[in-house]
């Protein structure tokens, strides 16, 4: 790791400030950002630390939608009931990423602001329709994710929270890559009053839509309607876990999964 | 086998080393700190193969807190790293033996090669330093599979290794195989793969060198599964220093599976270095380093031909393997895949004529040497993997056709060079089947068929020559160096006991099952009894752990000693009791006069040793500690069955592994539990082996595309179901502990197991060719190109 | 560049200037000198430093020190009194042989304590879903999840809430 400078912040505006007067990353969990740094991949010259901003944290139910705060961590989420009697398949999402440790350090705005490839939040946050709340404004999430590692938030914007309408019916299905156990295809199924939403992370450079699936699933929410849809491979991720075809091939499969688990 | 407190011997006793691990209180490498520390940080290669222009340290060197940065060209002196192993071609001549710099010389050779050390005052300093450094490098072409590295025109790894040969060698009687072929009522082929595995033990290589300038002397801590070993070769061999004035101490150690037995670049470097800057210098490998260059395993590319009469006996055996030593010929790289290959090649089995062919080739990867098993799963993969085909091809049961070739006569001649001194093949197999619930399977299977998954069962009846080794043999075979072991039994005077052994233990146990066999037979408590192994300072000499030898050979080295102890203890005791030394007997810790009841404890003897006013002392020395050295006379043979069960889901390609069934032959065993364990881990590596770990470097830059753990998929929990494990017992009859074992039967006997029942779930499929890993991925694409739809 | 870091550590108030870059398992084991806490990997994959922040199992190689300011931090040399006892978990791990070179024990048992007191009547699958950060080389995990479940069953309902502390 590179020598930086560490600030902690006390409240937002202090954290936006600090980011602004710097140029420096804001560490949330740290379960990315640490990692990379560990590695050399990331040298920042200065890091916020997010963690003493105490309302960036908790969960609030507000009947038709459901809003987390940026720093609520994995664990948190996965095991609140607020969460499993709203939208419960947030908390099972929460439940499978990364690993029990990872669970109680990362955190949802840390995971949305890196959009990692592989990562689970942006697929839950896409197929709902979820809004970004920050530091600045509201961005809804098909706005908000740009690329691999990029989204739509200024070098000295913060999440602050991000709001999920409660849809009728939600699930999501995750294949790991055997080794890393990130998403090699993760699929977010949901079921709204303005219809289906279908998002899926791992399989491509960043979270996607996939039209054909949605309305697949539009005229009939079922797992076999799912099974049926052939995508195309094109564009997918081809690695060494995992071939364009493959991850085509299991995004039917996990969207048929999750269909059946809603 | 001689105990005299018989309920200590079989008894899972618990082990007396947990509590330190438990309570995180071991002492591991890393944890050793010494005064005036200083840390290394080692440049390696980015590229796979390269000429070195120039390396320019100059800014590294002024750099903060750095004391020095050591490259090729200033290990002047220095020699090479030696391979212990030398193997004579069938072209009669010696192998190709390219020099194996420390720190690399002229050129890379794989990714990870060091180039560099630097050393610091902090380990951040050393790696800030390192960044400084100006490699020139002339990148050249790489090689790095085996079958490229043999074609015409291929990047030459070794102007010494003209062709990227090493050697071409062979065992067995070609004209007889022939000649049996030519009579064959079936013949059945198959060419298979046996992966590249990275070892992964869970504590990284380290190491921590000082140099006392008072008596010129040098003290090394290691993760050293053979801290003798590796004192002998890096003098002798490498610096060229007194082997008395280096101490090497291997602490705790965090797992090894082969990885620590050989003399690395790092710790040598390091001990060269330390007197250069008067300090103590630790390195602790970071694991991308591990991923890089530590010692990988298998890498056999292999063709195999199996010849049946019309009963279904075999006749003969034909098999050419391409094997890859990687860049570098590390320590015993060049007899993992003949000596230790080729002559398990008869298996369970009476096949009578068997050859085998077997070409070594370097290519720009890492090197290559012993990994859990290291030459006898490869030999079982490809023997249970043809005997499977066979009785698919000849539609006798998988079960049948391996009764039908059976060894039953003992001592049993193989055409290999190998002697089974004993065995019961069909006692493991009958159990096995029985674990395994072999009956109901046709009904699993249905039922599964009924989900829309796909059932396989898969055997494997293994068998491993351990107990390394007879050292006449071995020198025979090319060996440098011997195969015995050292144990030396001290009693102190209030009769506790230190015992100190060759072997050492890094999760295997020793410090329980040595005392366990010591306190039985001197009958006293096991809590007076003391292993003390992985000190150069201490124990007299050690050939160290490998080749599951430690009980057998090491074990044995102390019931040697032991003998002498007893004999010596009569003698005092015959003395003290004013009785003939032949009227004196020893059992439950006490001397007797026979047919008396006069008696002295073994603490009064032991006492009198120390203490001896009333000793025979024109006779008789005083003290009581004795030292043993035992070298083997034959081989080991371990042998069993493993039985695996797999449901495939097509849809996905996962394959999970419902049960998994274990029945083992290893004689006699002391204690059940940590046998037990050792099955486990073995049987989890196997598994690995065959389902996900597989090391892959990119065909054209030499990268490592599985460089961490983020690619190389190592087994967790969820990976894995409980297994069901069981023993039977044939002792073995040339040491007098009548044990053969433990350590790596599971990683043998599994990955054929496993893969046998994948090939069972594809024959629905009509898939004949298959290779691991089965990961998800791959069998999905295999399942998909079996049947486009 | 150095700051200064308060916490707690295995009970004890800590006070400790450190280089930000410090991560936490350099803290605990250079300048604490609790070397139970080990580092197997560069990547945040094995769990062989595996602690307590606050009660929850975390990976100490892939957090700052200065992410603990003010917490309290159980590592495995905190689990014992003292008085040479096993906590009932480390006792488990051994009465059922969990462990071979004892390198991956400390985060193992770390580890285990946090499932129990999220899952305090795990069954097989459970428990080895919920091990997947924690890797072992040497025992298969045959006997660690025994282990676990032995060491649930001997701490009780109102034991295994708390992790163990």
């Amino acid at each position: 790791m590179y020598g930086f400078e560490l600030h902690q912040a006390k409240s937002i505006a202090d954290a936006t400030a600090l980011l602004g007067k710097t140029g420096g990353k804001a560490l949330a969990g740290g379960q990315s950002l640490v990692a990379a740094m560990k590695l050399r991949l990331a040298q920042p010259g200065h890091v916020v630390d997010l963690a003493g901003i105490t309302e960036l944290a908790g969960i609030r139910s507000e009947g038709s939608a459901l809003t987390i705060g940026a720093m609520t961590r994995h664990a948190d989420v996965a095991a609140s009931a607020a969460v499993k009697s709203t939208i419960p398949a947030l908390a099972s999402l929460a439940e499978g990423i990364g690993d029990r440790q990872v669970r109680n350090m990362g955190t949802l705005g840390g995971s949305l602001a890196n959009n990692d490839p592989a990562a689970d939040w942006p697929a839950a946050v896409v197929a709902l329709d979820a809004t970004i709340v920050t530091s600045k404004r509201s961005i809804g999430a098909d706005a908000f994710f740009r690329g691999m590692y990029e989204t739509a938030l200024a070098p000295d914007e913060l999440i602050t929270a991000v709001r999920f309408p409660v849809p009728q019916k939600a699930a999501y299905a995750k294949f790991r890559n055997p080794a890393s156990r990130f998403a090699l295809v993760g699929v977010f199924v949901a079921r709204t009053a303005n219809g289906v939403r279908v998002a899926v992370t791992g399989a491509g450079p960043a979270v996607f839509r996939s039209k054909p699936l949605e309305d697949a699933l539009g005229r009939a929410f079922t797992a076999d309607a799912a099974r049926a849809v052939e995508l195309p491979a094109a564009g997918l991720n081809n690695d060494l876990h995992g071939s364009a075809d493959y991850r085509a091939h299991l995004i039917s499969v996990m969207a048929a999964r999750a269909v059946a688990a809603t | 086998m001689g105990a005299n407190e018989p309920g200590l011997i079989g008894q899972s006793v618990l082990r007396k080393e947990d509590a330190r691990f438990l309570t995180g209180t071991g002492q591991f490498t890393d944890d050793i700190t010494l005064p005036r520390q200083t840390y290394a940080f080692f440049l390696r290669s980015p590229h796979a193969h390269a000429r070195l222009r120039g390396v320019d340290s100059a800014k590294a060197q002024a750099a903060p807190g750095v004391l020095g940065v050591y490259t090729g060209a200033d290990l002047t002196g220095v020699n090479g790293l030696p391979c212990g192993w030398l193997i004579t071609g069938t072209d009669g001549k010696p192998m190709n033996e390219p020099p194996h710099p420390v720190l690399a010389q002229g050129k890379v050779r794989y990714v990870g090669d060091p180039v560099a050390v630097v050393v610091a005052e902090s380990l951040v300093q050393a790696k800030d330093a390192a960044e400084l450094i100006d490699v020139d490098y002339d990148v050249l072409p790489a090689v790095v599979n085996v079958v490229d590295a043999l074609k015409p025109g291929a990047p030459q790894v070794h102007d010494e290794a003209p062709g990227n040969r090493c050697y071409t060698w062979a065992l067995g009687d070609k004209s007889a195989v022939d000649a049996a072929f030519a009579r064959a009522a079936h013949v059945t082929k198959i060419d298979i793969v046996n992966n590249r595995l990275i070892p992964n033990a869970i504590e990284p290589r380290a190491a921590n060198a000082s140099h006392n300038a008072a008596d010129d002397a040098y003290t090394l801590y290691v993760t050293s599964q053979n801290p003798h070993v590796e004192r002998l070769l890096m003098t002798a061999f490498v610096l060229g220093l007194p082997e008395h004035k280096v101490r090497v101490i291997a602490p705790d150690v965090g797992g090894g599976f082969g990885s620590k037995i050989y003399l690395y670049p790092e710790e040598t470097a390091l001990v060269w270095a330390s007197k250069h800057v008067h300090r103590p210098i630790k390195w602790v490998a970071e694991r991308s380093e591990s991923f890089l260059a530590d010692a990988h395993g298998r890498d056999h590319v292999t063709h195999a031909e199996l010849a049946l009469d019309k009963n279904g006996k075999f006749l003969a055996l034909r098999v050419q393997t391409t094997a890859n030593m990687g860049a570098y010929l590390s320590t015993f790289a060049s007899c993992i895949p003949t000596i230790l290959y080729a002559t398990l090649l008869a298996g369970q089995y009476t096949t009578p004529a068997i050859f085998c062919e077997v070409t070594a080739v370097f290519t720009n990867t890492a090197p290559v040497d012993a990994y859990r098993g290291a030459g006898r799963p490869e030999a079982t993969y490809v023997v249970e993997r043809i005997v499977h085909q066979a009785a698919v091809e000849t539609g006798i049961a998988q079960d049948e056709l391996r009764r039908r070739n059976f060894i039953r006569t003992f001592p049993y001649q193989t055409p290999v060079a190998l002697n089974y001194d004993i065995g019961d093949y069909d006692a493991c197999l009958d159990e096995a089947m029985r674990m395994a619930d072999v009956k109901g399977f046709t009904a699993r299977k249905a039922e599964a068929a009924k989900r829309g998954k796909l059932r396989g069962l898969g055997y494997a009846s293994y068998i491993e020559a351990c107990g390394l080794a007879p050292s006449n043999i071995a020198g025979a075979l090319g060996a440098r160096a011997g195969l015995f072991e050292a144990g030396e039994v001290r009693v102190h005077p209030t009769g506790s006991v230190s015992v100190f052994t060759g072997s050492h233990s890094h999760g295997q146990g020793h410090e329980t099952t040595f005392a366990q066999v010591v306190a039985a037979r001197l009958g006293i408590p096991l809590a007076n009894v003391d292993i003390v192994h992985g000190d150069t300072g201490r124990v007299p000499f050690g050939m160290g752990t490998y080749g599951s030898r430690s009980l057998s050979v090491g074990g044995t080295a102390i019931v040697k000693a032991l003998d002498k102890i007893v004999a010596k203890g009569r003698k005092i005791a015959a003395h003290l009791l004013e009785a003939a030394e032949s009227d004196i007997e020893f059992s439950d810790g006490k001397f007797s006069v026979a047919g008396t009841d006069r008696s002295k404890t073994f603490g009064e003897i032991a006492l009198t040793a120390y203490v001896p006013h009333n000793y025979p002392l024109g006779t008789l020395e005083p003290g009581l500690d004795e030292t043993a050295f035992y070298d083997p006379t034959n081989f080991t043979f371990p042998a069993g069955t493993h039985i695996c069960e797999v449901e495939i889901d097509p849809d996905t390609g996962v394959v999970r592994v419902e049960r998994f069934s274990a029945c083992d032959d290893f004689g006699n065993i002391i204690n059940p539990m940590i046998v037990e364990g050792q099955v486990h881990g073995g049987v989890a590596q196997g598994i690995g082996q065959a389902l996900m770990e597989s090391c892959v470097y990119d065909r054209d830059s030499g990268q490592l595309l599985t460089g961490s753990m983020m690619d190389y998929a190592m087994p967790r929990a969820d990976d894995l179901p409980s297994f069901q494990v069981s023993t039977k017992v044939t002792p073995c009859t040339h040491n007098p502990l009548g044990a053969k074992g433990c350590g790596e039967a599971g990683a043998i006997g599994a990955p054929a197991a496993l893969m046998n029942a994948v090939m069972d779930a594809f024959a629905a499929r009509g898939i004949v060719h298959f290779d691991m890993p089965a990961s998800p991925h791959r069998v999905w694409s295999a399942l998909r190109a079996a049947q486009p739809n | 560049m150095s700051a200064t870091l308060s916490l707690t550590v295995n009970g004890k108030a800590v006070s400790a200037s450190v280089d930000p870059r410090t991560l936490l398992v350099e803290f605990l084991r250079d300048q604490m000198g609790l070397t139970g806490v080990h580092v197997g990997c560069d990547t945040a994959q094995c769990g062989a430093c595996t602690v307590h922040l606050d009660g929850r199992a975390i990976k100490a190689c892939n957090v700052l020190a200065l992410q603990a300011a003010g917490a309290s931090v159980l590592t495995i040399e905190g689990l014992t009194n003292g008085d040479g006892a096993l906590h009932r978990m480390q006792a488990a791990f051994r009465e059922c042989h969990a462990l071979q070179c004892g390198f991956c024990t400390p985060g193992m048992v770390m580890s285990a304590l946090d499932l129990c007191a999220r899952h305090p009547h795990a069954d097989e699958a459970t428990i080895r879903a919920q091990l997947d950060g924690n890797i072992c080389r040497c025992t298969g995990y045959h006997n660690i999840v025994k282990a676990v479940k032995q060491g649930a069953a001997a701490m009780g309902e109102g034991e295994v809430r708390h992790g163990g502390e």
